[in-house]
């Protein structure tokens, strides 16, 4: 079975990320960039899916400028066979990838695809849901365990009340939270052996996909900073400033 | 706090801007090779040092080496720290290939090296012991002894040792008694005591591969009768696993100042197996080809440790709140300013930075010169390269480890108080980086080394390989319009250095001790003059690159501000040192054994 897994070059998440003084966004020159944490962790499940034997082939795809296929050579430094990069400079928003992912998943017909739950720059939770429906695939989000047997796999999702394990048939979407499992690091051998795995360069255009933008982004702030606090004299004074001041009793 | 992330922007400059690596990737070997696989290694190594060394480092620390019959157990961690280290390749980064090396280059291998000293001295020490000694086997050992032994300490199964200490000798190895007797079957019987060996004894690697040094029977007095010999703890099998023990025993270990994580052995050998390497009475001399490398492994120890004592003091200097900037309040809404906002901090924190920087530059310029050693192919260039390592080893060595431990105390001194006492960790960087200063030969020794041997050799060519593009450079760019005033304090230094290194060579050829006397503070003058070179080069690659530099330009504005405040607060220290060098022997001879 061939195991495709979408991962995204994100601002890396030590990185104290700092917005642009127009609004248009978050600053990104000169900005240290990595693979999503998120999608780290899905291409380590769909490596150890290989080892274990349950999958024959394991393909990373990334989206957007040229730099993503650094972040394709990670995945393929950790255990990943080859890579498909859809290279575009035009901002892409969850639809257009899942459009794009579409695509390639029909072109490579994938057993499962793992992908990040969400991706920490903009949090979206969007894309891995969008291709399942595109795709008519049944979903296993949130994954914390998955379990392949035969045609179906059993995904342990971690949702508000505790766990709850679905059963989906294959080919699915599988989307990976936290605790799924630990990626590994990469052995030095296999970072050389990246350099010489091959990485296939695509257009959207080349895809038959338009990637405009749908949503328009009006302004990015940050977040306001916090008031210094106010040491009160009384019970009777913190009530009275809860109701004239804070007003939420 | 113990705190460190890889100054991998920094190491990209050196690798790539600074000494271009595309110079190396264009020779044999630098064909599989490029940039971005170099920056993907630093990457990686970057991970494993601060996520799997550094939470070990205070603990090591603390808990030390255990030592119960003859077994030395590493501190908790230090095993599957290593197991990590050594699955995931990096024992075999810069080895050759055809014993399944990584055979990256040697610039790329100091970075990493940088790392996990910054991180974790003492861990780094057991890898970094087996590379040595698999430089002197790769270089002098017969094609049976490489085929046995090599592929498994690169990929890090056995580790290696190198034993030339003995209690009564340890910089004049000439009196050295360990014995090796030749037996009919081509071995040899070692015995012997060997003291303050790194690694001779540990729980990490399933064998121990010692390089011993010895005498045979009937061989000269002095340094001219000895053997190098390889001793493994275990004999292999023919299959190449541990077999039957070797007769070798650690007898204790040594409690140290600081790297207590790191097991220093006291071995005795008695009628162990061992096999001679390279040719009988020349060990001395097939140890020596691998000190270039080991000397700047030293020394970057001294470079790791400043990068781990500046950040430390940034992130403290950072958050410590007392009293107010001398401009008036900069933080009012905090009940005080961080102590960044005085200058006195700064001028620690920078002093620490420029050296840090400078020295980091000068490594790579070094271990360039170790790559073109190995992979040029003209014979010339070859001969450049190994002239340039050879006079700057012992400057590297020495300056960078005195830089260390100072720049470890600078950094303590921003801490106050709470620098020495434990909690912070801080005081572990003091007592990790003195070691430095005092092993693979005191950093006296390295600086006779350089006013004995190194200025003299091949009638002052080596010394030319340096001197020649310092005084270009400075030719060149003495009234460039961006870094003019940064090159004319060069070339005050350089101009200082020149008229010591006159005045040595005169006095010295009559009067040994009159260079003896101006060694120390000769290769000090060196250093900081070689530190004032990289950093003005330093500078015009960023004043160039500044305009176009977009996400890039804070990066190249703090290069610039650093190399003035180097040129401006720490060169001068150069100038003072010339009337001390030009004072001769006099004062320190004048007086008589007995008023000491």
């Amino acid at each position: 079975m061939k195991l495709l897994v979408p991962v995204k070059r994100v601002v890396d998440y030590n990185v104290k990320v700092r917005v642009r003084a127009d609004g248009s966004g978050v600053e990104t020159a000169g900005v240290k960039m990595s693979m999503n944490p998120f999608d780290e962790i899905a291409v380590e499940e769909a490596v150890r899916l290989k080892e274990k034997g349950v999958a024959s082939e394991v393909v990373a795809v990334s989206l957007g400028v040229a730099a993503c296929g650094e972040t394709i050579r990670t995945a393929l430094a950790m255990g990943a066979d080859r890579g498909i990069l859809v290279e575009t400079d035009a901002e892409l928003q969850p639809l257009a990838v899942a459009k794009l992912l579409r695509a390639i998943a029909e072109r490579e017909k994938p057993g499962l695809i793992i992908l990040g739950k969400q991706a920490i720059d903009d949090d979206m939770n969007a894309t891995g849901q969008m291709l399942a429906a595109l795709l008519g695939w049944p979903q296993g989000t949130f994954a914390s365990k998955v379990e392949i047997a035969g045609e179906t796999i059993a995904v342990t999702r971690e949702i508000d009340g505790g766990l709850e394990t679905v059963s989906l048939s294959l080919p699915a979407i599988v989307t990976t939270d936290l605790r799924l499992n630990e990626p590994r690091y990469a052995s030095l051998p296999n970072i050389m052996k990246a350099r010489k795995k091959p990485i296939e360069t695509l257009t959207p255009a080349a895809l038959g996909v338009d990637p405009a933008p749908r949503l328009a982004l009006v302004t990015v702030v940050e977040p306001a900073k916090r008031q210094a606090g106010k040491k009160v004299g009384s019970v009777a004074e913190l009530v009275a400033k809860l109701k004239t001041e804070a007003k939420v009793i | 706090m113990q705190t460190y992330k890889a100054p991998l922007r920094d190491m990209r400059f050196v690798l790539h801007e600074l000494h271009d690596s595309r110079r190396i990737l264009a020779l044999p070997g630098g064909e599989e090779l490029s940039p971005e696989l170099m920056d993907s290694v630093l990457e990686e190594a970057a991970k494993i040092s601060e996520e799997v060394l550094l939470p070990l480092n205070a603990s090591g620390d603390e808990e030390g080496c255990h030592y119960e019959n003859g077994v030395v157990r590493t501190p908790k961690g230090f095993k599957a720290a290593y197991d990590l280290f050594r699955d995931a390749g990096w024992t075999s980064l810069a080895c050759d290939p055809a014993y399944g090396g990584q055979g990256l280059p040697e610039i790329v291998n100091k970075l990493v090296e940088e790392m996990s000293c910054a991180t974790n001295l003492a861990f780094g020490l057991y890898p970094g012991l087996t590379h040595g000694a698999y430089l002197a086997l790769r270089d002098h050992g017969s094609e049976e002894l490489k085929a046995r032994f090599l592929p498994k300490m690169v990929d890090g199964t056995w580790s290696g040792t190198m034993c030339l200490t003995e209690a009564h000798c340890g910089t004049d190895l000439g009196q050295l008694r360990t014995r090796a007797v030749p037996q009919p079957d081509g071995s040899y019987r070692v015995s012997g005591a060997k003291i303050f060996i790194s690694a001779g004894e540990h729980d990490l690697t399933e064998n121990i591969v010692h390089l011993v040094l010895a005498r045979m029977p009937d061989a000269p007095a002095g340094v001219r009768g000895i053997s190098l010999f390889l001793v493994p703890k275990f004999l292999p099998t023919t299959e190449g696993a541990p077999g039957a023990r070797n007769g070798v025993v650690c007898t204790a270990i040594e409690h140290k100042m600081g790297i207590r994580a790191s097991a220093t052995c006291q071995l005795t050998f008695e009628d162990a197996t061992g096999w001679l390497v390279g040719a009988p009475n020349k060990g001395l001399a097939a140890m020596f080809t691998m000190m270039n490398s080991e000397r700047l492994s030293v020394g970057i120890q001294g470079l790791g440790i400043a990068e781990a004592a500046y950040q430390s003091a940034v992130a403290y200097a950072k958050e410590r709140l007392q009293g107010r900037s001398l401009a008036g309040a900069k933080r009012p809404d905090l009940a005080a300013d961080p102590i960044i906002v005085h200058p006195d901090i700064r001028r620690t924190l920078l002093t620490i930075r420029a050296y840090a920087e400078g020295c980091r530059a000068l490594a790579g310029w070094v271990a360039q010169a170790l790559d073109l050693m190995e992979r040029e192919s003209d014979p010339a260039a070859r001969e450049a390269a190994e002239d340039f390592t050879a006079l700057m080893t012992p400057v590297v060595k020495a300056l960078f480890t005195d830089i260390g431990f100072e720049t470890a105390s600078l950094g303590m001194q921003v801490y106050g108080g709470h620098g020495y006492i434990r909690d912070h960790g801080v005081e572990q960087f003091v007592r990790d980086a003195r070691i430095a200063m005092l092993y693979e030969g005191t950093n006296g020794v390295q600086a006779l080394d350089l006013v004995g041997r190194k200025l003299p050799a091949h009638a002052g060519r080596s010394l030319r390989r340096f001197f020649h593009p310092v005084a270009a450079f400075i030719e060149a760019k003495k009234d460039d319009a961006a870094i003019g005033p940064l090159v004319q304090a060069l070339a005050k230094g350089f101009g200082a250095l020149q008229l010591a290194t006159a005045h040595i060579a005169e006095r010295g050829q009559r009067d040994a001790e009159e260079a003896g006397a101006a060694a120390t503070e000769y290769l000090r003058l060196f250093g900081l003059v070689a530190l004032g070179f990289m950093w003005a080069r330093s500078a015009e690659i960023a004043a160039a690159k500044l305009p176009a530099a977009n996400g890039d330009a804070g990066f190249y504005r703090t290069k610039l501000a650093t190399a003035r405040f180097y040129m401006e607060r720490i060169l001068p220290n150069a100038f003072a040192l010339l009337p001390a060098i030009k004072s001769g022997k006099a004062a320190m001879m004048a007086l008589d054994e007995a008023d000491f």
